[in-house]
């Protein structure tokens, strides 16, 4: 557990550092080899965060690479997800982890396209709202060579998770998520 | 509608171009009526900027008629407004503070990452100014879409002229912002670089916040002779020594506090080129930098540093022993524009400060190539070219 890995550890988090050791290794404690970490501060209310986050059908309307998320039940939801060529691919996502206000954690059930985790917390940050801190582990498709060809399409989680957030953040601090499109037809265009 | 495209190195065009849609809750299209081409429009022209792309719409200094607005919009239809060069939230925790050019929400997630391993941040987006600043049009045409309607446009009274209110959308407040950032004190001697439209404005802020001696620094004396009407004692650097004539002006003690507003000139929102503004700097010694190293060097000893030119890159030669040995302070950065338009519109209602002065011509729409073109060649007789969508071609 990446507790008992702090004492050779600083304070940085794991998704900062500069080689993949132990401490990185540890603390994808679910599935998936590569993890992705981001930290963003939102004006807003741990629970109105929360409440937003904890509906995945939500999680459409900022996260670009996500098609659709259906929620099957309390717990589980299937998820289609755009990947590079025109391709998607499909997975169903159990919840793992849940504290009210504070965080979720899932993760893919086997069969699915890729086998992945994430992790988001909510953390108080006072007059400047809530910290939201994202993980996510992956196992990038077709190994390196698959990273690679993601990174081209942009569609790299990465990179993905980042955006995401910003998106996520314009959202619930402005009620809107920023376009410089003119027309709703380039509008469209730039969403698929 | 109609709108002035960018295409490549001194290549804008009139185009039909689709005209734009509301697309978020918050959104307003604005019919224009004024707007003018900026100091910072010429490296566009010139093509320094590397995010931009053929076809772009340029223009950020706009001001026009209210005529679609979304649901969460407070203007409304018929509505005259100017409207701000930088698209801010105003209620993200840098909006709270009022620093509204450093709002992350108007700017596309996808832009943000152009900005960052250059200044380590996104900062807010602006219109018409490239895709770092989020690739918006602009609003040199016949309409524009304006994000965060509700928080941005000035609302502007009837029967006041647009020429006395459009440059509420940048360059006044970009003036009066760099004046604030010199702190000035009661019986301050002022010196500034640069008597473009923005050094102008500086020099009538500054003595409207009680500078009593302010020196003006330019080599264009049409631009020179503006200055002196609002008061400034003027240096020609083409036939004077800037730093002796400061020095001996000021009884051997140095300006209390210096504005570098030549960047404008120059600048540019560098990315891919960063390594030719480092040679440039370094080998060809142009200007740009020259005038921030000039105003340290003969700033006063414990004053004051402003320096609302922009710069985009790195600098070589920064005096940064001369600063620290001096005790200087230095304050910048892009205009929070919408944090000072209610008060300047009140300085402009009530006569305090003229801004009608700096418009040397007004041109049609679609004459706005030539526009460019003149802006460009003649900057001593072309201090500022207002475009006007509904007006005649002249013959």
């Amino acid at each position: 557990m990446a507790e008992t890995q702090s004492a050779s550890r600083d304070d940085a988090p794991a998704s900062a550092a500069k080689h993949q050791d132990q401490a990185t290794e540890a603390l994808i404690d679910q599935q998936g080899d590569h993890v992705v970490g981001r930290a963003v501060t939102i004006n807003r209310s741990r629970d109105e965060l929360f409440a937003f986050w904890r509906d995945f059908a939500n999680l459409v309307t900022f996260m670009d690479n996500v098609e659709r998320v259906d929620v099957i039940d309390a717990q589980r939801s299937h998820w289609v997800v755009k990947a590079p060529g025109g391709r998607t691919v499909e997975w169903d996502a159990r919840i793992t982890e849940e504290e009210a206000g504070r965080l979720i954690a899932w993760a893919s059930e086997p069969g699915a396209d890729i086998v992945n985790s994430g992790r988001i917390e909510f953390r108080d940050a006072g007059a400047r709202g809530t910290v939201v801190v994202a993980t996510i582990a992956y196992d990038p498709p077709g190994g390196a060579i698959g990273k690679f060809v993601a990174k081209l399409f942009q569609r790299e989680p990465a990179i993905q998770a980042r955006r995401d957030l910003r998106r996520f953040k314009q959202l619930m601090e402005t009620g809107e998520v920023a376009t410089s499109s003119r027309t709703r037809a380039q509008l469209e265009e730039e969403k698929a | 509608m109609r709108a002035l495209t960018w295409h490549g190195k001194h290549d804008v065009r009139m185009e039909t171009v689709d005209d734009p849609e509301i697309l978020n809750p918050r959104d307003a299209i604005i019919k224009i009526t004024s707007t003018a081409i900026c100091g910072s429009d010429l490296h566009l022209y010139d093509a320094y900027i590397p995010t931009l792309q053929a076809g772009d719409i340029l223009g950020h200094e706009f001001m026009g008629e209210v005529v679609e607005v979304g649901p969460k919009s407070t203007l409304k239809k018929g509505q005259r407004v100017v409207v701000p060069f930088t698209i801010a939230c105003g209620s993200c925790y840098h909006c709270n503070k009022h620093q509204y050019s450093a709002c992350p929400n108007g700017l596309p997630a996808d832009n943000q990452d152009i900005a960052m391993p250059l200044y380590g941040h996104e900062m807010s987006g602006l219109f018409g100014y490239s895709h770092m600043t989020g690739g918006y049009a602009g609003g040199q045409a016949e309409y524009v879409r304006v994000p965060f309607s509700d928080v941005g446009p000035i609302v502007i009274p009837d029967g006041v002229d647009d020429d006395k209110v459009l440059f509420l959308s940048d360059i006044l407040p970009t003036g009066w912002m760099a004046a604030e950032n010199a702190e000035i004190e009661a019986g301050d001697t002022v010196a500034v670089w640069g008597c473009g439209p923005v050094g102008l404005f500086c020099v009538q802020s500054a003595f409207l916040m009680g500078a009593e001696r302010v020196i003006a620094i330019d080599h264009f004396p049409s631009r020179l002779e503006l200055a002196k009407k609002f008061g400034a004692e003027t240096i020609n650097f083409e036939e004077s020594k800037t730093y002796e004539a400061l020095m001996e002006m000021t009884g051997g003690i140095g300006p209390d506090t210096v504005i570098d507003a030549v960047g404008l000139e120059a600048h540019g929102f560098f990315v891919d080129n960063v390594i030719d503004q480092i040679k440039a700097s370094t080998f060809l010694g142009t200007d740009r930098p020259h005038s921030i190293r000039q105003a340290i060097i003969a700033c006063r000893k414990g004053g004051r540093v402003s320096m609302p030119a922009v710069y985009g890159g790195f600098v070589d030669k920064f005096p940064l022993g001369a600063f620290m040995e001096k005790g200087l302070t230095l304050k910048t950065g892009q205009t929070h524009v919408q944090h000072y338009m209610p008060g300047l519109l009140n300085a402009i209602m009530e006569d305090k400060i003229d801004t009608t002065f700096l418009i040397s011509h007004r041109l049609p729409l679609e004459q706005a190539p030539e526009g460019y073109k003149m802006f460009h060649d003649q900057q001593n007789e072309v201090t500022k070219i207002v475009l006007k969508p509904g007006m005649q071609l002249a013959a």
